[in-house]
């Protein structure tokens, strides 16, 4: 008889399902960020990521993460196609759910990392170039940081580094590369009066962000058990941290409390926690939460004037610096008491768990800056990657997919 | 045809559009045509904040009703818009009082005073 469970099993299908949920979250939360002329455009980002990962994820994606290892660094071929990809558990993943199941779990996590990027370059990217853009960065870029994160035999795995739900994976890689790409890309017009055109839209995607999320994170435990609830606590726990250092924050210098502050901060807690949710307590999850929450507000408000990027919509403020702190944070408060498969960090005397998280954020930071540059200079000289400076005036929307969101007179 | 046609603009806020429409029926005003604007003259705007810009707002939203009289005394609908908008505070908004040329009612090609009669 085989091993699958039935509870695990329809446990990690749910999460899928709610993982897949969050990428349409993401269209509507970064949609209502951007101005009208440039909805659509924002909003088909994360649907043509589920596109185009989707497919590059059963021919070749699955197995370059999770295929047997290859020096460390990138799976092999194995599971090209998904071949062998079937009913029965991979006991180096997930010894009680088949494999296909653990397959498409994993997939949904590879479909709104490169979604993320795309609000670094909202407003000015081609389309195409976006849509050529994220399959190459998923295959050379997210497919061999997932491997030596979590792939068996991976370098990063291998070493120790813990990343319960993708916190290098996911936020710093997607972050690091929204700087780059909002760098080369350049800075859009008229900078200083783009403001949101439909903010309910956005809390509507933050609220869709914040119920998925607790797929991402307890989905995560790729079982039903205590490290599962833990991470379900420690998720909506950080969230709400995170959106009350926000507030905090924002009373403090702006004397009123906004709802984009609010959606945001539920945001950054939410991604602070994600490397750490199944390795820390509650109670450490409030300050992972609400330390992310000012940290990230910060870097929004302040670093990123200063330094004068056009990191649109705080890809990099939000995951990249949110996800660094969130991968601090688990070597300071893990603990192998929540779970015995984790380590001790720092505030149990363990001071060796923090080395191994600094080192694989840097080597997180510095292949997706490098490989991302990399990929955007070939593929300039293949095609343009920004509009023109007509279309970004005239709005994306019908420049890039020839649509109006809402349309033009009532008629 | 010696008529005199007057178009009336009024810009205000619309927190008092309600009174304004009531109190124009009252004098025998039952056709307008409103539309949300933009403004900015003298009244202080605000600030808005979207994470890192803090923008200073002063397009305000207001509303702008558009009359256009023949019979109705034009001084009337002054009055009568003053007597309900006045605050004395800055906001408070705008008449403008235009010459019309000619007026033309679609539905029976009526024009002129007759365009504007509602009695038949």
């Amino acid at each position: 008889m085989n091993a699958v469970n039935a509870a695990d099993t329809s446990f990690i299908i749910f999460a899928t399902a709610l993982v897949m949920l969050m990428t349409p979250g993401l269209a509507l939360f970064y949609g209502g960020m951007v101005r009208r002329k440039n909805v659509l455009s924002t909003t088909v980002h994360s649907y043509a990521a589920m596109v185009i990962v989707s497919l590059q994820w059963v021919l070749i994606g699955y197995t370059l993460c999770f295929g047997k290892d290859f020096a460390g660094i990138i799976g092999n071929f194995q599971f090209l196609g998904l071949h062998g990809v079937g009913f029965l558990p991979n006991p180096d993943y997930a010894a009680t759910i088949p494999q296909s199941v653990f397959m498409l779990f994993q997939l949904m996590f590879a479909i709104i990392t490169p979604a993320l990027i795309s609000g670094a370059i909202a407003e000015r990217m081609k389309f195409l170039a976006f849509a050529i853009f994220i399959l190459l960065w998923s295959t050379l870029v997210y497919d061999p940081i997932a491997h030596w994160v979590w792939g068996a035999g991976g370098w990063l795995r291998t070493l120790g580094a813990l990343d319960f739900a993708g916190g290098n994976v996911v936020h710093i890689s997607s972050g690091i590369s929204a700087l780059v790409v909002a760098i080369v890309i350049g800075k859009r017009k008229k900078l200083k009066s783009i403001t949101p055109h439909n903010l309910p839209m956005t809390l509507l995607g933050a609220g869709i962000l914040w119920f998925g999320w607790f797929g991402f994170n307890a989905g995560s435990a790729l079982a039903v058990n205590g490290v599962a609830l833990n991470a379900f606590i420690t998720t909506n726990t950080s969230a709400a941290a995170g959106a009350l250092a926000w507030s905090i924050c924002e009373l403090v210098v702006r004397k009123k409390v906004s709802t984009l502050g609010i959606a945001s901060g539920l945001v950054v807690g939410l991604v602070a926690i994600t490397p750490g949710a199944g390795f820390v307590s509650p109670l450490s999850s409030i300050l992972i939460g609400g330390i992310g929450g000012a940290l990230c507000f910060f870097c929004v408000t302040v670093v990123k004037q200063k330094f004068g990027y056009d990191d649109a919509l705080d890809a990099f403020g939000c995951h990249g610096i949110g996800g660094i702190w969130g991968g601090i944070a688990t070597g300071i408060f893990a603990s192998k008491a929540i779970n015995s498969a984790g380590a001790n960090g720092l505030i149990y005397g363990n001071i060796k768990l923090l080395g191994i998280q600094l080192i694989a954020i840097l080597a997180t930071v510095a292949y997706s800056a490098i490989m991302t540059f990399i990929i955007l200079k070939v593929l300039g000289k293949f095609m343009t990657l920004r509009v023109t400076s007509d279309e970004e005036s005239n709005g994306l929307d019908v420049s890039q997919h020839g649509e109006e969101a809402y349309g033009g007179i009532d008629i | 045809m010696d008529e005199k046609f007057s178009k009336i603009d009024i810009i205000t806020s619309s927190s008092k559009f309600d009174e304004l429409k009531e109190a124009l029926n009252g004098i025998g005003i039952s056709g307008m045509t409103v539309s949300n604007v933009l403004g900015c003259g003298i009244q202080k705007g605000h600030k808005e904040f979207y994470r890192g810009l803090a923008l200073d707002i002063n397009l305000l939203p207001k509303i702008k009703v558009e009359i256009v009289v023949c019979d109705v005394p034009v001084d009337l609908v002054v009055e009568t818009a003053k007597k309900v908008l006045h605050t004395g505070k800055m906001g408070d908004g705008k008449i403008f009082i235009y010459d019309v040329k000619n007026i033309i009612r679609i539905s029976n090609g009526a024009e002129g005073r007759d365009s504007l009669r509602y009695d038949d």
